[in-house]
């Protein structure tokens, strides 16, 4: 498959994802936040980083640029779209997932080996896991708090969109410890922690991370 | 020139943690009485002509959209008189 990773003004590891997006096997397409087309992919990742200086908020501005006007409505036709860290920040000010990421509790920037709980494999980006599969990967944040109200996380829960949760301890005071959540179809994932860094033996925490980047194959085949 | 202030606050269900570490470095300061601190935005936007209804409902729009975030955050918006 042809995966798109954006690059915005401030983006920091979208060469970590399009190198994670081919060691699963797929096509990294570079796409630029002022692109007016997706250049014909088959699915997004937004990448971590620090989006427009995080100014504003964390994603706040991005969400406006010319490409996520594109992945907004090809999230809507049901592409899969994964955003990791400030990808995932930038979903929900895009309104394409529903809360929003705070401060951390603590007030500093964590950069840890984070334990994880993947409770929904039905996501195109988790399929390749079990369920309940318990991995470790890097979580680096400085605003990575889920918040959202309780009739919400009630729903998320409800509908198993809770697609991983902090394991062993909750690194950044998000709710209910929800490192991950999907939207209603399935198809858009954000999630905290950064599994692209977390797909090769000889850097980071293991290959943990690597299943959400096969499980695009494994979902096209299922 | 006209002023218009639109004020961003988090909602108060909100956990606001600078607010806290404001609140936290004030005794050690010496400053004491202060029982809560929250912290919030506040945006000054200039208007060459007049502010009219249209112009502060467009405002409301723009807070709404893009200065304020709804899920965690409230905003007022204002007329500031020029002095």
């Amino acid at each position: 498959m042809k995966v798109g990773v954006v690059t915005f003004p401030g983006s920091l590891d979208e060469v970590d994802a399009q190198r994670a997006v081919t060691i699963g096997g797929h096509e990294a397409v570079e796409l630029w936040h002022g692109d007016h087309d997706l250049k014909g992919v088959d699915a997004v990742v937004l990448p971590g980083g620090f989006s427009y200086g995080d100014y504003l908020r964390c994603g706040a501005i991005s969400r406006f640029s010319p490409v996520m006007a594109e992945v907004i409505e090809a999230a809507g036709k049901g592409m899969p779209v994964l955003g990791i860290c400030n990808g995932f920040q930038i979903l929900c000010e895009s309104h394409l997932l529903p809360g929003a990421l705070i401060r951390n509790d603590h007030r500093k920037f964590v950069c840890r080996d984070q334990r994880l709980r993947i409770e929904n494999t039905r996501t195109p980006w988790t399929s390749a896991y079990d369920e309940g599969a318990e991995i470790t990967i890097v979580l680096k944040n400085g605003e990575g708090g889920f918040v959202a109200d309780d009739d919400t996380l009630d729903r998320l829960e409800g509908e198993g969109r809770v697609v991983a949760r902090y394991l062993d301890v909750n690194p950044n005071g998000s709710l209910r410890d929800i490192a991950g959540i999907s939207n209603e179809r399935g198809n858009v994932v954000g999630l905290m922690p950064h599994p692209e860094h977390a797909v090769e033996d000889l850097t980071g925490a293991g290959t943990d991370g690597l299943g959400f980047f096969t499980s695009l194959l494994e979902s096209t085949f299922a | 020139m006209a002023r218009v202030v639109v004020d961003v606050m988090p909602k108060p269900e909100i956990l606001d943690p600078q607010g806290k570490a404001v609140l936290g470095a004030l005794p050690r300061l010496g400053f004491s009485g202060v029982t809560d601190v929250r912290q919030g935005k506040r945006f000054e936007l200039e208007f060459a002509g007049e502010i009219t209804d249209a112009v502060l409902a467009e405002v409301e729009q723009m807070a709404e959209t893009l200065l304020s975030n709804p899920v965690i955050e409230n905003f007022t918006v204002r007329v500031e008189q020029s002095a």
